[in-house]
């Protein structure tokens, strides 16, 4: 025991002399790093302390920046916009230019023309894949209530290709079908009726109304208005449309309830409000219903027909997630 | 020879079968050719030297039969006879084939091969169903997503963008004549020529109190609206002398002093302040300051009641009674 003591203490001071123990202005030979010191402790210790000098250095740098920009007053440079992903997105070249005219032809006779023209009113319908459970029962419940003109109904084991006619020959124009994993809500296809593009997203992060806080009253049966940000390329503008026309083309003010679909970097978040302005700089937004995220996964031409449908766009991960600055919608 | 009870004393009861399933209630037998799956003395093909069997392969039924003949020629012990695909026809082949058989075996051997049909129906049937197909989920690429959708949400500042784009639908005039704020050019027009004193604008607003243009106006809708929710007729005696804050209301306090002068009014309004959850302090201040008793119910329901066209009436005629009164 004896002998280990002092070969105990050898140890340490072969370390420390090969560290030396930290203070102000101590250099430390040019090959050392911090990952080197065997002893876990020491070398948490000697970490801490390096980042601590490197943040003082930081405080320091920024503090005689700013004073430079103090003394400059006026004549000083403009302040740097920091780097962020919007920022940085690569071009896309479908970006729709919003004079476009070939655009602007192409949306006058698509599918969604009938109702933009205000030809058609939105009736939807809303269903499930088989024996759903839980949330997404919920969830489909309040979707109807915040789409105007939605009815739910349940699903028996048909074939989609079968109840897509019947919907049609009911007037239906649109279908949409929740898929469930595990009792919850994470997919949903959502599909045109006469003849209609096809879009398959997947859901996340589904909230549903009791689950939101300082949440307002049920919606009421007014039409909503409908916000749809950020969509920027030729395929957002195709799935913005597809949104637009769920919601009848005359909201009713009176409900003051707004529907956003807002897109940021290829994740559609959807919110439902409800609005007061205060006074004409100042709006107050109170969230009611159900919360959720989609994210595009495939979009088709014609509806339903995951065999033989020609497909407009498809999510190919390896591709499309390869960059990190490139979005799609 | 063959023993058949011998054979069935061992090997049912006293000692071991290797094709014995036991369970707390009842034993089975996993042998491929027994015809019900239960372990009996009458079901045993090992104990019963003349036996028979229908099993099934690719669809095809067929019937198998064991007779004491060829009990020691294992090889061609079992014959075997394909079933015809009717069901009657097949019905009446076991019946011809297993002729002057014992009767359980026929009977057996007929449920048997009902039984298998039902279920080849069945299968047939599932195919042209839909099919559930099982997508793997790569735990890498779910958490990847994860995380995306976080920082895109918290880049995305949801509140600020639908508020700033109601704000933006509110000056191009989208909602018309709803909302009686003042067209907001007229407001900046205003801002921008008094730019250099807020003294300046006040004085320009009182000497503009005659004219129905400017903050006064301004401040007769504000106050308007929110008199409104109370259902009540407030005395304007007090406004006369309020013109002050109106022209601060490019500054955020003077809402607060709004809410201030408000509190000598009837408080239903406060009802509706606490309705809205924007999360400004001033309103929370008010909250604080208010009794917090107050149902939200009666907030929603005035503001469902709330009826634009009645605002511009009331304008009007309260305009006319101040006039009156100043």
């Amino acid at each position: 025991l004896k002998s280990k003591a002092p070969m105990k203490d050898l140890k340490m001071e072969e370390e420390s002399s090969g560290v030396e123990k930290l203070e102000p202005g101590t250099t430390f030979p040019p090959t050392f790093s911090v990952s080197e010191i065997k002893n876990k402790q020491r070398r948490h210790q000697m970490f801490m302390k390096l980042k601590q000098e490197k943040r003082k250095q930081k405080m320091q740098l920024k503090k005689k920046r700013r004073k430079e920009r103090e003394a400059l007053g006026d004549k000083a440079p403009p302040k740097e916009v920091p780097k962020t992903i919007e920022n940085q997105r690569v071009f896309d070249e479908t970006t729709v230019d919003p004079e476009d005219e070939e655009i602007a032809f192409d949306e006058g006779t698509d599918e969604f023309s009938a109702y933009f023209n205000g030809l058609t009113n939105p009736k939807v319908l809303i269903t499930t894949s088989d024996r759903p459970r839980g949330r997404v029962v919920k969830f489909c419940e309040q979707l109807a209530t915040v789409i105007p003109n939605a009815h739910v109904y349940y699903r028996r084991g048909l074939a989609l290709k079968r109840i897509i006619p019947q919907c049609i020959a009911r007037d239906f124009t649109y279908l949409i079908v929740i898929n469930q994993d595990r009792q919850t809500p994470n997919g949903l296809v959502l599909c045109h009726l006469p003849d209609g593009p096809t879009a398959h997203f997947k859901v996340s992060s589904v909230r549903l109304q009791k689950e939101l806080k300082r949440r307002g009253k049920a919606p009421t049966e007014h039409s909503p208005e409908v916000i749809l940000n950020n969509f920027s390329t030729r395929l957002g503008h195709t799935i913005g449309r597809l949104f637009a026309a769920l919601f009848p083309q005359n909201p009713q003010f009176v409900g003051r309830q707004v529907a956003t679909f807002h897109n940021q970097r290829d994740f559609i978040f959807f919110r439902f409000h409800r609005y007061i302005f205060k006074n004409e700089k100042k709006v107050g937004i109170q969230e009611l219903g159900p919360r959720f995220t989609l994210k595009l996964r495939s979009l088709q031409k014609g509806t339903f027909d995951s065999k033989y449908g020609e497909f407009e766009w498809v999510l190919k991960r390896h591709e499309m997630d390869a960059c990190r600055r490139k979005f799609q919608l | 020879m063959q023993h058949d009870d011998v054979i069935w004393d061992i090997i049912g009861n006293k000692q071991f079968c290797s094709f014995k399933v036991k369970t707390k209630s009842q034993n089975f037998c996993r042998n491929e050719y027994s015809i019900t799956g239960v372990c009996n003395r009458s079901s045993c093909p090992l104990a019963n030297s003349q036996y028979a069997t229908i099993r099934e392969e690719k669809g095809q039924c067929f019937l198998y039969m064991k007779e004491i003949e060829r009990a020691a020629f294992p090889a061609r012990m079992w014959e075997k006879v394909k079933l015809s695909k009717n069901y009657e026809k097949a019905l009446e082949q076991i019946d011809e084939n297993l002729i002057y058989w014992p009767r359980f075996l026929r009977h057996k051997c007929k449920q048997r091969f009902t039984k298998i049909t039902q279920y080849l129906i069945r299968m047939r049937k599932l195919v042209l169903k839909r099919q559930r197909k099982l997508v793997p989920l790569s735990r890498k690429v779910e958490s990847r997503e994860k995380r995306k959708e976080e920082k895109a949400l918290i880049a995305a500042q949801l509140d600020n963008a639908i508020e700033k784009e109601l704000l933006e639908r509110l000056k191009q005039g989208t909602y018309g004549d709803i909302y009686n704020f003042p067209v907001y050019a007229f407001d900046k027009a205003l801002e921008q020529q008094d730019a250099e004193s807020e003294s300046d604008a006040e004085e320009e607003e009182e000497e503009d109190d005659e004219v129905m243009g400017g903050s006064f106006y301004k401040s007769l809708c504000l106050m308007i609206e929110k008199v409104f929710y109370s259902e009540r007729v407030f005395p304007f005696v007090q406004d006369v002398g309020q013109r002050e804050f109106v022209a601060e209301d490019e500054v955020e306090e003077s809402d607060l002093s709004d809410f201030e002068d408000m509190n000598k009014l009837k408080t239903s309004s406060d009802e509706e302040e606490q309705d809205e959850s924007s999360e400004e302090e001033e309103e929370e201040e008010v909250q604080a300051s208010r009794s917090k008793g107050k149902s939200p119910a009666n907030g929603s329901l005035v503001r469902k009641k709330r009826a634009y066209v009645e605002i511009e009436y009331e304008q009007e005629t309260e305009s006319a009674s101040r006039r009156r009164t100043t």
